[in-house]
């Protein structure tokens, strides 16, 4: 068994049979780490933790009300509920609730780049419970159900068939050469 | 300085030997009007202070995110200087120090790796000329009030010469894996940007730039280190590049399904709308402008196509009933600004005109109407229809009303 593990480590350290020019080196697991912070809308990349709506209540007081308002109906950021049912109007509300297909990108989203003025500094049990309190503001989740890596990927966005491939050129002819 | 005091010696036995009195004084005051020295040289050079023209940013109230536009009418040939390229940034733009920089490129390869800047310029690099355009440039263009002059309804966009490394050279370094279909892109900016790219792209024509206009990245264009994706809406050029994961899909971040999808009339949006179709402006005379009186000028504009070269660019001085081909400035290269001119005679009375691109795949710019028909005014992004200016009698140039 040694035999066969020494084997494995020596091919291990023997460069990369098809890297040309050998630059570089193998990205460490730290770097991995810190770097594995893309949600895929499967779920892929979601970490251990889990959020209640009420505590999303509570952290979205402290920290998100001031730009989104008290009931994130909008301020200096965006609203982020409501809506829904205007995307085909004259004045569509683009919103988490009404427009967002994933789930996971509230999260990943939240998790990147909020708070705007200290992005990077919410623990992913807070980003859960702020992602369940908005899916609740938006009528899409029960105030009762939690949010963890299992839950979330299984939210179904009301927008989620909301959009299609881009048919462009649409507009104008061709033309004559 | 020999011949200088032989000529002005000269000169004086001129003026002495013709008896102009008048014309000695003169040359005698010449010879003693004092010519101040220059500034000395210096290490890194700056425009003449007479020149005025800069970025206008939008008001905003988080000045970290937003954009500011380039001054297109004031800007000359086909190159934007690297100080006046457009900005369009989400949550301000790092300081990096390139010796502490990383590109991490990892997921389903073979060999994830880890690149320093230094590592990435040891690379086979290519530079090339190439206009960015950021997808929501002419936004205010879907509303009955439009921009008023041409940098505040085109001026998110620029052109510049980039030098970097193929991406597909260095996914080639590390073996991408069977099955792998999207490269989700982040960058070190506070927010760390993030968008999906597709593989096939990615082994296309992307570059990994280092460099702009002869020098490194300025900071507002991601230093050390961009996405630089020929013809793509310009977000997806991310800056700051520090992370590469290979993925069998798309992540669906904000910037591709909240934002950057274009919403129809219908309710529903197109999703990953890449393309930056052809598009052009007159940017003399335009809006702002003012003309001293009749007379013989040369309109000029810019145009360009994000699927290629521009063929063709048509003028219309009568508001769209008549169209004259005007002379495209050589050479002309696919997905960069191509300068346009026209020999026009002002006459002094009202004139609405405006300038249509035709590229190399027959795509011609359509009318600000034709793109309504379809898309609606609740878009937002890819906006590229007939821009109209109209001269009035007196020479002012302003917007059309619609």
């Amino acid at each position: 068994m040694w035999k066969f593990s020494l084997v494995v480590w020596c091919i291990a350290l023997l460069p990369a049979q098809s890297s040309k020019y050998g630059v570089g080196r193998p990205a460490t697991p730290d770097q991995f780490r810190e770097l594995a912070t893309a949600i895929a809308p499967d779920g892929t990349g979601l970490p251990e933790g889990s959020g209640t709506v009420a505590a999303g209540q509570e952290l979205f007081a402290a920290r998100c009300s001031k730009c989104h308002g008290t009931k994130a109906e909008g301020a200096i950021g965006p609203p982020l509920v409501g809506g829904q049912g205007t995307l085909a109007t004259a004045k569509p509300l683009k919103t988490v609730g009404s427009f967002w297909p994933y789930a996971t990108t509230v999260w990943d989203y939240i998790n990147r780049a909020m708070p705007f003025d200290q992005p990077g500094q919410l623990k992913p049990s807070e980003v859960y419970a702020l992602v369940a309190y908005l899916l609740n503001l938006n009528g899409i989740i029960a105030g009762n159900q939690v949010m963890d890596a299992r839950s979330l990927p299984k939210v179904k966005m009301p927008n989620r068939d909301g959009f299609t491939t881009d048919p462009r050129p649409d507009v104008g002819k061709k033309a004559a050469r | 300085m020999k011949d200088f005091g032989k000529s002005r010696r000269q000169m004086l036995r001129l003026g002495a030997a013709a008896g102009l009195l008048a014309n000695h004084e003169r040359a005698l005051a010449w010879q003693n009007a004092p010519r101040p020295l220059g500034i000395p040289l210096g290490p890194y050079g700056e425009r003449s202070p007479f020149e005025k023209a800069v970025r206008w940013t939008r008001d905003s109230k988080t000045p970290e995110t937003g954009s500011s536009f380039t001054p297109l009418a004031d800007s000359v040939g086909t190159l934007t200087p690297s100080s006046l390229h457009y900005e369009r940034h989400h949550a301000g733009i790092p300081t990096i120090d390139p010796l502490q920089h990383r590109l991490v490129i990892h997921g389903m390869v073979d060999r994830p790796l880890s690149l320093t800047i230094a590592e990435i310029r040891r690379l086979p690099a290519v530079s090339r000329i190439v206009v960015l355009e950021c997808g929501g440039n002419s936004g205010s263009e879907w509303a009955a009030k439009t921009g008023a002059d041409v940098q505040r309804s085109h001026g998110l966009v620029s052109c510049s010469e980039w030098t970097g490394v193929p991406l597909s050279l260095v996914l080639a370094e590390v073996g991408v894996r069977p099955g792998a279909a999207w490269v989700i892109a982040e960058g070190a900016d506070a927010c760390r940007m993030e968008r999906s790219i597709p593989l096939a792209k990615a082994m296309d024509n992307i570059l990994l730039a280092y460099g702009q206009n002869g020098e490194a990245i300025r900071p507002a264009q991601g230093y050390p280190l961009r996405l630089l994706i020929p013809g793509w809406e310009g977000n997806t050029n991310v800056k700051w590049l520090h992370s590469l994961k290979l993925t069998d899909q798309a992540y669906m971040a904000r910037d591709e399904t909240a934002k950057y999808t274009d919403l129809m009339p219908d309710g529903k949006a197109r999703i990953f709308t890449y393309d930056m179709e052809a598009k052009s402006v007159i940017t003399f005379p335009s809006g702002g402008q003012t003309l001293p009186g009749p007379g013989l000028y040369e309109l000029t504009g810019l145009a360009w196509s994000g699927r290629g070269r521009v063929e063709r660019v048509e003028i219309t001085t009568d508001g769209g009933a008549n169209w004259t081909q005007a002379h495209l400035q050589e050479p002309r290269l696919p997905i960069a600004f191509t300068r346009f001119r026209l020999p026009w005679r002002f006459e002094g009375r009202d004139v609405v005109m405006g300038s249509r691109a035709i590229d190399e795949t027959g795509y011609v710019q359509p009318t600000r109407e034709a793109l309504i028909e379809v898309r609606g005014v609740n878009s937002g992004y890819h906006y590229n229809g007939i821009k109209l200016w109209k001269v009035h009698a007196a020479g002012t140039v302003t917007n059309v009303e619609v």
